[in-house]
């Protein structure tokens, strides 16, 4: 059973071409239809895999599929690794990219490219399994890379519009720049160890030197702060709202962002052996955290709200990392697929249901109208604050109590973050679901709304933007189709058990119990007396508490509280700003500088001067020809002359 | 040649005297050719020259060549030089003192100087003349003379340089007819006309160039 | 023994420095001929000097050649000069500067 596992990657990737060649043929909606059976079967395959797993001793496999680099001394394999860490990685993936799949039939109805969409989402799961799948570095880089240029493809999605457009740029540089962080590493990796496949890799550790640990641990958290959106590369994760919500669910959510951590993950033997290493990502991850919730306290775009919670949620989980506890980091990774998942499609069908608003000022009261999106909404909520018993009370917990043991310093900043997060959200959920019905001016102004500027609609499908023309629900918020509406009940669901995956006292029936081998000696436990976990336990809920009761009645009474929303973190502590200056405006002058003196002097003056050089010569030369004969002779003469005194003073000597 | 042996012990004494006046006559006729004004007088002085190279040649023994020297040379080719000069009207005296290309002068002179010296210089450590002897034959005490030498080797040796030469001969006399023929149509009124009216830098005359009208007789050009 | 070998040379040597400064001196396009005329003769000289020095008849049947060479060249050049200065009388080598580059 197990030996399917090369099926999973292949089905979407065959999902891919067949959208590819025949989409537009197929059309709206059995594409979106094919797109997710495929990856419900990619899910299928991944379920049997995983019990085949279960079933091996050692639950280690490594499928090679065939020989894809063979140079004399560099021998790369395109396998497949399957262990319970990476099937953990595929099984959530699949799941979740089979539940927003489905929400995207619906969601995405009407869109001239709608079959563009599927094939485009297909190809990005299969890479994402190849990432998480892949048995040496080179094959997971493949996966690495085709996430990153899915990731551009759908942010831009709508590429007609020039925002779209530079923000999947933004995306793919962001991404291209840490990615050379990963590339040194796996030359550094190479050239200590020979191999670059993690089994090589992990049984040769010993090759490799103490600082070159480092080094790699370090490159390779380069490329995850980068794919994960870190301090500080995150920048482009915000603008990556630009794409469809469906896209932002899945890849800016619950998957690509969460292959930095993996890879982490995956490294954890040379990660476990350097110190300054785990500081370093623990104290970036919370760092991240911190800094993120308190720009999403600030938002107005409610997908941008969401968008640096989920950095901020990263920097928890390389903040779990950082500590060593790799099962908490993974427990936070699931559980957060979860939520974040269900807050975004949430948010899509909010968007949806009021015609491309996204601007939560211009929200309000809708769980009057909009009463299942509200519930699981609500849920979701709950979890991301950490209220218990939801699942991000349990996975928070599980990595600030680690955090708490081993750097308490960084486990106070985490706590601080856990409040503003509980705060932020609160803020959000209130003034969309709670408050007045703020979006009622907005339809009754018609289309002046578009003269506002700030936040960026989605466009309408394709069709007319900022006229409704939807189908004609005569302007009331409504419910999303039942297409939309069961991902989100599934994933409520799943929001609220998601705890039973890692519960504090270690049950043995715990499923994420089964990732210890894979980490081993290097799997931090803090080994907390059952007293001080019950502490921190009611410490953190209290703090989420906390920033739940003093934003409720904050946002539902007012919404506009300048103050409290000062420009500093609407403007992400201009960190855009100052990367324009320090780093985008330097290289255009560069790059202006290089088009006109460099390209234009240097170069073809070069070029022309040669020509010069040559004409000139000619000019010179021309004056010989005098056209006098006798001038002509007289050069002869010179000639002979200085013949004859050559050859006089050879004989002379 | 054998009665006048005897005579050569005492001859040398008659030969450096013969070598000086004929050398004298070379020089003079050389220095008479450059610097002549009125080419005809130029030409006069070459015809000198050439009997004086006679001379010479008698003195060598050559007496064939000196013979033909004096034919060929003096007789025909300096005639030939004589044609043209009164053909052409070119017996302007030419004016010596001015030389437009200013730099003309001095170099020629320098260079030549340094010219002579290196040819002095280098035959003086060549030794003058080391090479191999009687090659293609011997030239002196031959039966029958230098003439027969001669004879003998242009009719054995050098065969096939002598036919080409011939054959170069016809071709030079085709050759000079045709480049000194008058272009066609022309009477003979053209010259008096076409001198007149030759004015411009570029009317070089070449007869191949533009017909000539013979009811205006000057050149259209 | 005769007049030694080197006198000969010597003095071809000088004729012939004569006429090659002639040539580059004068304008007029006959006398620079007969300058050439004038180098041609030295190198006569100096060819039967050297057949009797090296007892060789070959030079002078070389001498014999070139005679009949220069009268021929003489022929053609002569031809030439009728062409091209048959319009002018006061032409001299100067005016030929049509290939000036």
């Amino acid at each position: 059973m197990i030996h399917a596992a090369y099926l999973m990657p292949l089905l979407p990737l065959a999902g891919f071409v067949v959208l590819a060649v025949f989409g537009r043929r197929i059309g709206d909606p059995l594409a979106g239809w094919l797109g997710t059976a495929t990856v419900a079967a990619s899910f299928v395959v991944a379920c049997i895999t995983y019990a085949g797993l279960l079933d091996r001793p050692g639950r280690h496999f490594v499928q090679t599929l065939y020989t894809w680099i063979p140079v004399g001394g560099f021998q790369v394999k395109a396998g497949l690794l399957i262990d319970p860490l990476s099937m953990t990685m595929a099984l959530f993936v699949t799941g979740v990219s089979t539940l927003i799949h489905l929400y995207s039939i619906g969601y995405m109805k009407g869109d001239q490219d709608y079959s563009k969409f599927f094939l485009y989402l297909n190809l990005f799961v299969a890479s994402m399994l190849l990432l998480v799948l892949g048995s040496n570095l080179l094959f997971t880089f493949v996966g690495w890379e085709g996430v990153g240029v899915c990731s551009y493809w759908l942010i831009a999605f709508w590429f007609g519009r020039p925002s779209a457009a530079s923000a999947g740029k933004k995306a793919f540089l962001y991404n291209r720049i840490a990615d050379v962080g990963f590339l040194v590493a796996v030359f550094l990796v190479f050239e200590r160890t020979g191999t670059i496949e993690y089994s090589g890799i992990f049984s040769h550790i010993g090759a490799i030197d103490p600082a070159s640990r480092t080094a790699i641990c370090l490159l390779l958290f380069a490329a995850a702060a980068g794919k994960s959106a870190q301090l500080p590369l995150f920048p482009w994760l915000a603008d990556a709202m630009e794409g469809p919500t469906p896209v932002s669910a899945l890849i800016h959510a619950a998957t690509m962002v969460t292959a930095g951590v993996y890879l982490m993950c995956r490294i954890n033997p040379l990660l476990g052996l350097s110190h300054t290493a785990q500081l370093v990502v623990a104290s970036i991850g919370v760092a991240t955290a911190f800094i993120a919730a308190t720009i999403g306290c600030a938002q107005q775009d409610i997908k941008k709200v969401l968008a640096y919670s989920t950095v901020s949620q990263l920097g928890y989980m390389f903040l779990a990392v950082g500590t060593g506890a790799y099962e908490a980091a993974i427990f936070l990774m699931v559980a957060h697929a979860f939520f974040k998942a269900l807050l975004f499609l949430g948010a899509g069908s909010v968007i949806h249901g009021l015609d491309n608003e996204q601007d939560l000022k211009r929200m309000g009261n809708l769980r009057r109208y909009m009463p299942l999106t509200t519930v699981t909404f609500v849920v979701g909520w709950l979890a991301i604050a950490g209220i218990p018993p939801l699942a991000g009370f349990w996975a928070k917990g599980d990595v600030l109590d680690n955090a708490f043991a081993r750097f308490p310093v960084l486990w106070a900043f985490g706590l601080a973050t856990a409040a503003l997060t509980a705060y932020y959200m609160t803020r959000l959920s209130a003034l969309a679901f709670w408050g007045d019905d703020r979006w009622r001016e907005v339809l009754q102004a018609g289309p002046a709304r578009h003269a506002t500027g700030g936040h960026s609609p989605e466009p309408d499908h394709g069709a007319d933007v900022g006229t409704g023309a939807h189908g004609g629900h005569g302007g009331l918020p409504h419910e999303a189709p039942w297409v939309m509406a069961l991902p989100l009940v599934v994933l409520a669901i799943l929001s609220f058990v998601g705890g039973l995956l890692n519960l504090p006292w270690h049950p043995s029936w715990a499923p994420l119990r089964w990732l210890g081998p894979v980490f081993g000696a290097r799997l931090y436990d803090a080994h907390q007396s059952g007293a001080t976990q019950w502490v921190l336990g009611v410490v953190d809920a209290a703090v989420a508490v906390l920033g739940l009761a003093v934003a409720f009645p904050l946002w539902t009474r007012r919404p506009e509280r300048p103050a409290l929303e000062p420009a500093v973190l609407q403007r992400s502590w201009y960190l855009d700003d100052i990367y324009d200056a320090l780093i985008g405006r330097p290289g255009q002058a560069m790059a202006a500088f290089t088009a006109t003196v460099v390209e234009n002097r240097v170069i073809d003056g070069a070029v022309n001067g040669v020509g010069r050089l040559a004409r000139l010569a000619g000019t010179g030369l021309r004056r010989v020809q005098t056209g006098y004969v006798r001038q002509y002779a007289l050069g002869i003469v010179v000639g002979a002359v200085v013949l004859l005194a050559f050859m006089a003073s050879r004989a002379w000597s | 040649m054998h009665a006048f042996v005897p005579l050569l012990a005492t001859a040398t004494v008659v030969d450096r005297i013969v070598f000086v006046v004929a050398a004298l006559i070379v020089l003079s006729g050389a220095f008479g050719v450059v610097l002549a004004r009125n080419p005809v007088h130029a030409a006069l002085m070459l015809v000198m020259t050439l009997f004086g190279v006679a001379v010479l040649f008698v003195e060598q023994e050559a007496n064939f060549l000196a013979a033909v020297q004096v034919i060929v040379y003096a007789g025909a080719i300096v005639v030939l030089f004589l044609f043209v000069i009164m053909f052409l009207g070119v017996d302007r005296e030419e004016n010596l003192g001015e030389e437009p290309l200013r730099i003309q002068r001095p170099l020629a002179v320098g260079l030549i100087v340094l010219g002579l010296a290196g040819i002095i210089t280098l035959g003086a450590l060549g030794h003058w003349a080391v090479g191999a002897r009687s090659v293609a034959g011997a030239a002196q005490n031959q039966s029958g003379g230098d003439v027969a030498a001669l004879g003998r080797s242009v009719f054995t040796t050098y065969l096939f340089p002598f036919e080409i030469t011939a054959a170069l001969l016809v071709i030079a006399v085709v050759g000079a007819v045709v480049l000194a023929r008058r272009p066609h149509g022309a009477a003979l009124a053209e010259e008096d006309e076409a001198d007149e009216s030759a004015d411009a830098e570029t009317d070089l005359g070449l007869g191949t160039d533009a017909p000539v009208t013979a009811a205006t007789g000057e050149e259209t050009r | 023994m005769s007049v030694p070998g080197q006198w000969y040379l010597a003095l071809a040597a000088v004729v012939f420095a004569i006429g090659a400064l002639g040539l580059l001196v004068r304008r007029n396009v006959l006398v620079m001929f007969m300058c050439i005329e004038l180098m041609l003769n030295a190198a006569n000289l100096s060819f039967v000097t050297f057949s009797r020095m090296l007892n060789d008849i070959g030079g002078q049947a070389l001498v014999f050649f070139v005679l009949v060479v220069a009268a021929a060249e003489v022929v053609v050049g002569l031809g030439i000069v009728v062409a091209i200065f048959r319009r002018r009388r006061n032409a001299t080598a100067d005016d030929l500067h049509l290939l000036k580059g």
